[in-house]
């Protein structure tokens, strides 16, 4: 098992994730901080990411366009808040418009990433992720709701993959 | 049906309701199984008034219904409510959980990544 534990707090509308992996921090920041590792994770198999943008300093940005299986292509933005390399690393995650522009109308979510040196020389990584207000959840449990109805269901779950930073 | 939630205004009611302990308390209670309110007043220190607010609160939320039986009120829990707000939170579990699985494959195919 890599999750090591899972912490749901609705009052905080918050997920916490921690893992464990057999490799140093320097390693595992990498799939952070190279956008060509990072594409090949971020995104379920079936909606593989492609990184166009990649600025992991404060204040910069992150985007990415996931294709679906009829070519469907679903866009993602993050804000960069806050970097410590290789320690840990804060981004605001959300959708974006088919040009690739944040869309201000959906929900966005707040990541907060560390990174830890394990005794015998691996790792843990806690992830974080918080939606930011009650309207931002609120909002997902519609979509989520929406999908259950939905004939287009692998687009919603794509937007939620995308989205869950 | 989890339909209850879908407006924000709701919603806040359900987080702020949330929100203390005791209120937590008792859902996790009245889930269980149907309590009358003394039932619930006598497991908490505080007085009856007191959890009988609480109880108001939860209610306005949706978090748990009353009804009158002779002349006691009994208080359940409304499980669909509280199901959305978890079922959201799961749906994360899985997504961050499918992402590990596929770090932990980058990170054990030795064709990737950078050189020491």
């Amino acid at each position: 098992m890599t999750v090591i534990a899972i912490e749901k707090n609705p009052e905080t509308r918050t997920m916490t994730i921690t893992a464990r992996f057999d490799a140093p921090v320097d390693r595992v920041w990498q799939v952070w901080s190279d956008p060509r590792q990072l594409e090949r994770w971020w995104g379920p198999p079936t909606y593989p990411a492609t990184v166009l943008h990649h600025d992991l300093i404060p204040g910069g940005s992150v985007t990415y366009l996931m294709t679906g299986p009829e070519g469907d292509k679903h866009r993602g933005w993050w804000r960069v808040l806050a970097v410590d390399a290789p320690h840990s690393l804060e981004f605001e995650d959300g959708f974006a418009d088919d040009t690739g522009r944040p869309n201000p109308d959906l929900p966005t979510m707040i990541a907060h990433v560390t990174l830890r040196k394990e005794p015998d020389g691996g790792t843990s990584m806690e992830i974080r992720s918080t939606f930011p207000t009650v309207e931002a959840m609120q909002q997902m449990i519609t979509m989520g709701m929406q999908e259950g109805m939905s004939a287009a269901l692998g687009q919603i779950d794509a937007l939620l993959a995308a989205q869950d930073g | 049906m989890v339909v209850d939630i879908a407006d924000v205004e709701h919603a806040d009611r359900v987080f702020h309701a949330l929100a203390d302990a005791t209120r937590r308390n008792i859902v996790a209670v009245v889930l269980q199984g149907e309590h009358s309110v003394s039932d619930l007043a006598r497991r908490y220190p505080m007085s009856f008034a007191a959890v009988q607010k609480h109880v108001a609160v939860l209610e306005r939320a949706g978090l748990v219904t009353k009804k009158r039986r002779g002349r006691e009120q009994r208080v359940s829990g409304n499980i669909d409510v509280l199901r959305a707000v978890h079922r959201l939170l799961d749906r994360l579990e899985t997504v961050w959980r499918q992402r590990i699985d596929r770090i932990g494959e980058i990170l054990a195919d030795p064709t990737t990544g950078e050189a020491p």
